[in-house]
């Protein structure tokens, strides 16, 4: 078990893990996922809070169970390797506005890391401004770590304040099976579903749940984080996490070729936009605030499900995000940002850098 | 006796710059890094060893671990 365990922590065991992400995304693109979203964090969290009714944008409604099994899958990893801790009290209330902003900043994109790695390995030119603007925001993010920014420390918990986020995916889980999508309908009784649009657009149940356990399972292990990756090349010069980074998007461009789902360009990209200046701020307010939470968003589910009640509080933030992004017209479009989208990016960054420059507990 | 860096409670990446200071600090010798996450564990680990640190020593303490790093 301890070979498995210290595997992982090696840098063919983060590369492997990238790689079985860039192959499996473009799969579940293939078995019925939207345009390079086979993943998707920020996306497929905005589509639940679209099916549990927190906004009513027709088109992007419903339960992914791929970060069902994220979460999951990384609590059994935790379990099994004796890695739970559970942990709270690190200001959830910053981390709970940090997601709020990281989601505003990833639906002004159109993605979160994760996706804007997936969509580059598509063909999606649009990405390498997004990609631009998270290194951006990354990086402006290490200037107040370096600088002393921190939330300050985390306390022991009881265990049972580890199970509640677990819990309530698993509860979503149960919802699906017990509240399934009616043919055509875009309301069984208690969720809403798209019936056309990306929201409609799904991998069946089961093969996005076994993904989503698989990838959660190996991301706690690696601690697999997209921006972690670039903050530590950053601030340390250390690769390890980008390695597996590198995995993923070299597997996912393979694997799109494979598959003839390589279409490059700028233009009628799916659920992408070209205006490139908001591409890039949008996808630098995510980056920023995700440096200062200290995760990308796949790993703060991955830190929630091994018992991080501050993750988890981050995952919900950014559920209310997506809410706010669609009832106020944040979010955008294939068309373009949405009516509000800029004032919103502006604002984001107004409020991350008032986190930034003001707290700076030591000790 | 080295210096000690308690990062207990504390996430990613501030373990690891805190262990980069204290290296900066004292250049050489032995540092004790408390932590209380198996990723932090790994993380300072690893980043002692690229300063060129030996990590000498890692033991369960408590919740989490005691880390001995050192460099003559």
């Amino acid at each position: 078990m301890s070979v498995f365990k210290n595997f992982f922590a090696t840098r063919w065991g983060i590369i492997g893990v990238g790689i079985m992400i860039g192959i499996f995304a473009p799969l579940l693109q293939k078995w019925g996922n939207p345009g390079n979203m086979g993943i998707c964090v920020a996306c497929f969290e905005r589509d639940i809070a679209g099916t549990l009714g927190l906004h009513r944008a027709a088109v992007v409604q419903y339960m992914r169970p791929e970060i069902i099994g994220f979460a999951l899958g990384s609590l059994i990893a935790a379990y099994l390797f004796k890695e739970f801790r559970p942990r709270v009290g690190s200001a959830p209330i910053v981390r709970f506005i940090l997601g709020i902003f990281a989601m505003v900043g990833a639906l002004v994109f159109l993605g979160c890391p994760w996706r804007a790695l997936l969509r580059l390995a598509g063909g999606d030119w649009n990405a390498i401004l997004g990609l631009l603007g998270l290194i951006t925001g990354i990086w402006i993010g290490t200037l107040f770590l370096r600088g002393g920014y921190n939330l300050g420390r985390t306390q022991h918990t009881h265990t049972s304040v580890g199970w509640i986020f677990p819990l309530a995916m698993l509860g979503f889980l149960i919802m699906m099976f017990i509240d399934p999508q009616v043919q055509g309908q875009v309301r069984s009784n208690v969720l809403f579903y798209s019936v056309k649009g990306p929201g409609s657009m799904h991998a069946p149940l089961i093969i996005s749940l076994a993904v989503g356990l698989g990838v959660g399972f190996l991301a706690q292990r690696s601690r697999f984080c997209t921006m972690g990756a670039f903050r530590d090349l950053i601030l340390f010069r250390q690769a390890h996490l980008f390695m597996g980074l590198i995995g993923l998007v070299t597997a996912a461009f393979i694997t799109n070729l494979i598959l003839r789902q390589f279409h490059p360009g700028f233009v009628g990209q799916p659920v992408a936009h070209t205006m490139h200046v908001w591409n890039f701020a949008g996808m630098a307010l995510a980056g920023l605030a995700f440096a200062l939470a200290g995760g990308c968003p796949g790993r703060q589910i991955f830190l929630a499900g091994e018992g991080d009640g501050d993750a988890a509080v981050f995952v919900s933030g950014m559920i209310v995000g997506a809410g706010f992004a669609h009832n106020f017209g944040l979010a955008s479009s294939p068309a373009g940002v949405g009516p509000n989208g800029i004032l919103a990016v502006m604002v984001g960054f107004a409020v991350c850098l008032f986190i930034g420059f003001t707290m700076r507990k030591t000790g | 006796m080295g210096s000690i860096v308690d990062a207990r409670g504390l996430s990613c990446p501030q373990p690891v710059l805190m262990t980069l200071n204290e290296i900066k600090n004292v250049n050489r010798g032995e540092i004790v890094i408390m932590v209380d996450t198996d990723t932090s564990m790994e993380n300072v680990s690893r980043a002692a060893k690229t300063q060129g640190w030996q990590v000498t020593d890692t033991q369960p303490d408590g919740d989490g671990y005691r880390i001995t790093i050192r460099k003559d």
